[in-house]
């Protein structure tokens, strides 16, 4: 430490990206709360997939692996929008961000850092919640032989990764625009239960309506991604528009929100 | 380090050109200027709300500047590279995530800066907090324990610049002697220090330079004995037998004199006042000094902004 004006900064490097990341995974689960999340998100999803395996064991149905993987895709892309939303709103509900936007000023490198943390956390969660269907199918299989089938598409895992990382960045994308923990899962939820409601009395009730609805809904457009079958530019037209509508503009928005606002 | 203005030096580590901070039509901070230099403590002083954490946070980055900017060994603080290397700051003790532990805070802070996890220990230990301390979590600290981790934190990436918003509150005695020691050690060895309060005293102790803000402005800067000679009107409170004879001997020299209380008070040196009433033999029943220091200058100069009235014919 000279008496010199100047910071000498030529011996200094950026922070890595890659430390930012995993400075931000590591807060994702260093805490009560975070930690219980995750246990919660793969305990709910575990406590599904038993009930479903005791029903489908108990009235002798046939089952496939595929079948528990759909179910399982059913909670997580609840839970993880979710968890996506605690990892940004954390950081003013706790004001933990005045020290994390200290520690690195340019924002955007740890709303990045934090975008990527939700895909790790989604790929993590995903495998985990194969691997407990393949337990699942397992158990069936000891049971019910007969009756049980390993068959899975490798689309249909790519489409299980695939919506689940868009329904976690939809959750992502929702946090940074409000910046609040209730805001943004209230808004999520009427996003996901009650807008699809809504989309479908507006195509049954107003003629001109259904013309328009593919270009703004994006969990229909989604659909196609599930079942792999995304085929002809107009679906993937759909697709881009209502994905703009729905991630691209909120995420925009809260990216710049996020940029310019005041940590307090 | 020469004595003399401190404003215009060459050597001026932290820089704050015409920083003004408006929230609509509020303006929180006002034409700020100033400079703190390397191996001196720089106090920044004002009463509550008087624009201190605001200019604080915008030398970091956190507040946009409405005009005006800040720099830090003349960089702007976003420009800075892993910035925890180069300048620790703390602004608010109690901004972190309260379910965190104490070690665990200090942890994130070293891997983000890309320290070695033993420099956790090191800091822990310089700042006093045992091991079951550090291992319990932020929401089960007192304010004093959550001041020593701030501090750690700040000092965690061995910077050479500190900026520390009201660092000592919630410090037992003890611990702002402590607090004053490692500042104090800190700047001989070279580095800047910038420290606000709300208290006169804290500062007065350890700061080389005071800095006094009051309603957004700059009101004084300067040591303590450029402070003091800088508003130097000696004032005097005195109380006679006879106060209206004695005005009137005040007021034959040319002093100017007003009633207050059951004396008066004289702008003129106690020596003067009390040669007065030894010529004329007039008895004085009190004669003092109403020269409070600088506290009292600290009392005038952010007077407009204090939202309590100074009692009159308060104790000087």
């Amino acid at each position: 430490m000279a008496a010199t004006a100047t910071l000498d900064l030529s011996g200094t490097a950026q922070v890595p990206f890659t430390r930012l990341v995993r400075v931000e995974l590591r807060k994702s689960y260093d805490t009560r709360a975070g930690f219980w999340l995750l246990v919660s998100i793969l305990g709910v999803v575990g406590l599904v997939l038993a009930i479903f395996t005791i029903i489908i064991a108990v009235q002798s149905e046939p089952v496939l692996l595929g079948d528990f993987v759909v179910l399982a895709a059913y909670m997580t892309s609840f839970l993880l929008p979710i968890l996506a939303i605690m990892l940004v709103t954390t950081e003013w509900s706790q004001r933990s961000g005045l020290v994390t936007f200290s520690l690195e000023p340019r924002r955007s490198r740890v709303v990045v850092a934090k975008m990527v943390v939700g895909v790790i956390l989604t790929l993590v969660t995903l495998v985990a919640a194969f691997v407990m269907g393949v337990l699942c199918t397992a158990v069936c299989e000891i049971v019910n032989p007969a009756l049980t089938g390993w068959e899975i598409a490798a689309t249909d895992l790519a489409g299980f990764t695939v919506t689940q990382t868009l329904a976690m960045l939809g959750g992502f994308a929702l946090a940074t625009l409000l910046l609040n923990t209730p805001a943004a899962i209230v808004l999520f939820v009427v996003y996901r239960y009650v807008l699809p409601g809504l989309f479908a009395a507006g195509n049954a009730l107003i003629g001109w309506f259904d013309e328009l609805s593919p270009w703004l809904d994006f969990q229909a457009a989604q659909g196609d991604i599930y079942e792999w079958e995304l085929s002809g530019t107009e679906e993937w037209a759909h697709l881009v528009v209502s994905g703009l509508l729905w991630l691209g503009l909120p995420l925009g928005i809260g990216l710049w929100r996020i940029l310019r606002a005041e940590l307090k | 380090m020469p004595a003399g203005s401190p404003c215009g030096r060459v050597d001026a580590m932290i820089t704050v050109e015409r920083l003004t901070r408006k929230y609509g039509a509020f303006t929180a901070v006002d034409d700020v200027s100033f400079v703190a230099q390397p191996g001196r403590v720089t106090g920044f002083l004002g009463p509550n709300g008087a624009g201190k954490t605001t200019t604080m946070r915008v030398m970091v980055g956190l507040t946009p500047a409405t005009s005006g900017r800040a720099t830090i060994g003349g960089h702007l603080y976003r420009d800075i590279p892993n910035p925890g290397r180069h300048v620790g700051v703390l602004l608010d003790a109690s901004a972190q995530h309260a379910g965190r532990t104490g070690r665990e805070i200090l942890t994130l802070g070293a891997q983000t800066m890309g320290l070695p996890a033993s420099r956790v220990d090191e800091m822990l230990d310089l700042v006093s907090l045992s091991p079951t301390e550090a291992k319990r979590r932020l929401r089960n600290y007192s304010l004093g324990m959550k001041q020593r981790l701030g501090i750690a934190h700040a000092l965690l990436g061995d910077p050479s610049v500190l900026i520390l918003d009201e660092p000592a509150n919630g410090l037992d005695p003890a611990g702002i002697r402590w607090m004053r020691g490692l500042l104090k050690g800190y700047a001989d060895r070279g580095g800047t220090v910038l420290l606000s309060s709300h208290l006169l005293n804290e500062v007065e102790l350890i700061a080389d330079e005071m800095i006094l803000i009051g309603h957004g402005r700059i009101v004084a800067q300067g040591n303590k004995e450029q402070l003091l000679a800088d508003v130097d009107h000696k004032v005097t409170n005195v109380t006679a037998l006879d106060n209206a004879a004695l005005a009137q001997a005040l007021q034959a020299k040319g002093l100017a004199v007003t009633q207050a209380g059951t004396g008066l008070r004289v702008e003129a040196a106690p020596v003067d006042v009390g040669r007065t009433a030894a010529e004329n033999a007039i008895v004085l029943t009190d004669l003092r000094s109403a020269d409070g220091g600088l506290e009292d200058l600290f009392l005038e100069l952010t007077s407009d902004t204090q939202r309590d009235d100074v009692p009159q014919g308060a104790p000087a």
